[in-house]
C-alpha cells in the first residue's frame, strides 16, 4: 500500500510543480471558449428550456477539461518517463500492476477534477446560478465527473504504455481524444445534429459522459442518465481490464 | 541459498539471440564481476534479473525468489544501479530518494537517507533539483536510489563509466564496506583493473554465452601466466624458442612463462644463439590479458 501511495503522491506532485501549465492554462482556455461561444451564441441558441446557452456550455466545458486533463496526466507522465528513461525507477521496485494502475488513474482523476473544479468556479460568474441551475442534482455531477476522469485517466495510461515517442501520443490525442470530445455534445445537443452525425454520436462514449454530467446540472439531458451511467461504467470496466492486462503482461514496458 | 541463481536463460530479439543458455550461481556475500565486450549480453542479463525484461526461457531467482512468479519478493531484495544516467527532472535529490524508498513499500526514513547521502557526498545537494546536478552527482544519486531500501543484493551496471577519480574512490569505498557487511555485489564494468581489484569471482560473456567462470585468481593463473619481455639485438631468435613466443607488433620479443624457473632456460638459449639482451622485463598477466585471450583477440 505504501508503494501505491508513494506513486500516487509522486504523480500528484509532478503536475502540481508545473501547475501553471497543468491547471491554470486549461482553465484559461475554457474561459476563452465560454467567452467566444457564449457571447456569440447566447442570444441565438437555446438548447434546454429555462437554461441560457452560456449556462448550457459550462458543464460541457467543465467535463471537457476534466477529460482532457485526466488523459494528459497519465499519458504525459508515462511517455516522459519512457523517453527520459526514468521509468526504470517505477519498474525496478516491487509495485504490482494493480498499484501502477491505481496510482496513475487516481492521480489523473485528481488532476482532471482539480482543473474541472477550477473551470467551474471561474465560469459560474458568467451566468445566473438560481435561474439556470435550479434543478441541479450534485450526485450525478460527482458520479459522472469521477467516471469520466477515470476513463480518460485509463485511456491516458493505455496511450502512455503504447506510445514510444511524443509524436505517437500526439496522434492518439489529436485523432481519438479531441474528435471524440468535440463530437460529444460539449457545445450543442446532439438532437440538433443531422441524422448521420446523431447516430454517430450515439456510439461515442464521451457523449454519455457529458450528457450524464450535464443532467446533474440541469435535470435535463439528451438520454436517460441511468442509461448513460450504465454505458459509461461498462466502458470504464472494459478499458480498466485492458489496461490491467497490458500492465500485467509488461507490454512495451518490460521488453 | 544463492544470492542470484540463473538457470539456462535464453533471450531472443526477433532473429538476434542476445542470451544463449546462460547459467550462473552467485553466492551470498560475493563480489562478482560480469565482464564482456559491448553486445555480449551483460545488460540484457541484468535486466532479466531485475525484471526489466522477460527472458524467452529459463529461470532466475534472487535470494530464492523467482523474478517472475514471486517478483515482489525478488525485487525488494535487489538494488540496481542502471548504466544510463537517468533521473526525474521534477524532483530534488531528497524527494527522489524518499520516493524510491516508498516504492519499495518502506516508510519514510530520513535518517537512513541522510546517511546514504553523507556516504556518497550528496548532503549539500539534498535540496537541489536533479536537473541542476553534474553527471557525477547524478551517478551518485543513482547509486543512492539503488541502496535506499537496503537490498541484500546490489547490481551495478557500469557504475563508473565516465565518472571522475574522486567518485570512483568514494563509490568503491562505500560499496566495499557494504560487501564486507554481507551484501552481495554484482558488477559489470569495462574497467578491467577495477574488476580485478574488487571481484572475487568473474564470469565472462561473449555473444550471449558464458565463456569463462572462475575466481579472479584462478582466471589469472589458468589463462595467461606471466610474460617475459625482451629487447634483443645481435643474432636472430633461435627456432627452439618460437614455441613459447607470443606474437606481438611491439619492438619487444615476448615469451609466455608460467613459473619463474622457466626464465633461465630461455636466457640460456638466447646466449647460446649469440642474441644480445638490451632490456628485460617480467610482467604479471592481468585481467585484460585474460579478457583479450578469452574473447579471441591477441594477447598483449
Amino acid at each position: 500500500m505504501i508503494g501505491f501511495q508513494t506513486l500516487f503522491y509522486k504523480e500528484i506532485l509532478r503536475f502540481w510543480k508545473v501547475a501553471t501549465q497543468t491547471i491554470s492554462a486549461p482553465i484559461l482556455t475554457s474561459i476563452l471558449y465560454l467567452v467566444v461561444f457564449g457571447y456569440v451564441l447566447d442570444s441565438r441558441v437555446q438548447v434546454f428550456q429555462e437554461v441560457s446557452y452560456t449556462a448550457f456550455l459550462i458543464p460541457g466545458l467543465v467535463m471537457m477539461s476534466v477529460l482532457q486533463n485526466a488523459f494528459a496526466n497519465a499519458s504525459s507522465s508515462l511517455i516522459q518517463s519512457k523517453i527520459t528513461g526514468n521509468l526504470i525507477f517505477i519498474l525496478l521496485p516491487p509495485l504490482s500492476w494493480w498499484e501502477l494502475f491505481g496510482a496513475y488513474v487516481l492521480a489523473s482523476i485528481v488532476r482532471g477534477l482539480t482543473v474541472g473544479l477550477g473551470v467551474f468556479v471561474v465560469t459560474i460568474w458568467f451566468v445566473d446560478l438560481s435561474s439556470n441551475f435550479s434543478n441541479a442534482a450534485p450526485l450525478w455531477i460527482i458520479i459522472f465527473a469521477l467516471l469520466g476522469a477515470a476513463i480518460l485517466g485509463t485511456m491516458g495510461l493505455i496511450a502512455g504504455i503504447w506510445a514510444e515517442k511524443f509524436d505517437q501520443l500526439a496522434a492518439f490525442q489529436n485523432f481519438i481524444i479531441m474528435p471524440a470530445t468535440f463530437l460529444s455534445g460539449v457545445f450543442y445537443s446532439i438532437h440538433s445534429l443531422p441524422p448521420f452525425w446523431f447516430t454517430v454520436s450515439r456510439f461515442n462514449p464521451f457523449f454519455y459522459m457529458i450528457d450524464g454530467f450535464r443532467y446533474g446540472f440541469f435535470g435535463q439531458s439528451d438520454v436517460d442518465p441511468l442509461q448513460s451511467l450504465l454505458i459509461v461504467s461498462a466502458f470504464f470496466i472494459l478499458l480498466a481490464g485492458f489496461a490491467l492486462g497490458l500492465l500485467r503482461s509488461g507490454y512495451k514496458l518490460r521488453n | 541459498m544463492a544470492a542470484i541463481q540463473i538457470t539456462n536463460i535464453k533471450k531472443n530479439y526477433a532473429a538476434l539471440q542476445a542470451l544463449d543458455g546462460v547459467s550462473l550461481q552467485i553466492e551470498e556475500g560475493e563480489f562478482f564481476g560480469l565482464l564482456g565486450p559491448n553486445g555480449a549480453g551483460k545488460t540484457t542479463l541484468i535486466s532479466i534479473v531485475a525484471g526489466l525484461i522477460r527472458a524467452t526461457s529459463g529461470q532466475v531467482s534472487v535470494m530464492g525468489h523467482d523474478v517472475v512468479s514471486d517478483y515482489r519478493a525478488a525485487r525488494s531484495r535487489l538494488g540496481v544501479v542502471p548504466q544510463e544516467l537517468v533521473f526525474d527532472p521534477f524532483f530534488t535529490v531528497r524527494e527522489t530518494l524518499r520516493m524510491q524508498l516508498g516504492y519499495y513499500g518502506l516508510k519514510r526514513n530520513d535518517a537512513w537517507i541522510d546517511e546514504i547521502m553523507a556516504n556518497l557526498d550528496l548532503t549539500n545537494k539534498a535540496d537541489t533539483n536533479m536537473r541542476a546536478l553534474s553527471g557525477g552527482m547524478k551517478r551518485r544519486v543513482l547509486v543512492a536510489q539503488a541502496l535506499v531500501h537496503k537490498p541484500p543484493v546490489i547490481v551495478l551496471d557500469e557504475p563508473t563509466a565516465g565518472v571522475d577519480v574522486e567518485l570512483r574512490q568514494t563509490l568503491w569505498k562505500f560499496i566495499g564496506r557494504l560487501n564486507r557487511q554481507g551484501h552481495t555485489i554484482v558488477l559489470t564494468t569495462h574497467y578491467l583493473e577495477e574488476a580485478e581489484a574488487l571481484c572475487s569471482r568473474i564470469a565472462m560473456l561473449k555473444a550471449g554465452k558464458v565463456v569463462a567462470l572462475d575466481t579472479t585468481n584462478a582466471l589469472l593463473k589458468r589463462v595467461a601466466g606471466s610474460q617475459l619481455k625482451l629487447r634483443l639485438s645481435g643474432a636472430a631468435l633461435p627456432p627452439s624458442l618460437h614455441a613459447v613466443q607470443i606474437p606481438t607488433d611491439s619492438a619487444y620479443t615476448v615469451f609466455r612463462i608460467n613459473q619463474s624457473n622457466e626464465i633461465e632456460p630461455i636466457l640460456a638459449s638466447l646466449r647460446q644463439a649469440n642474441c644480445v639482451i638490451d632490456e628485460l622485463h617480467v610482467e604479471q598477466a592481468d585481467l585484460e590479458d585474460v579478457f583479450i585471450q578469452i574473447m579471441g583477440g591477441a594477447t598483449k
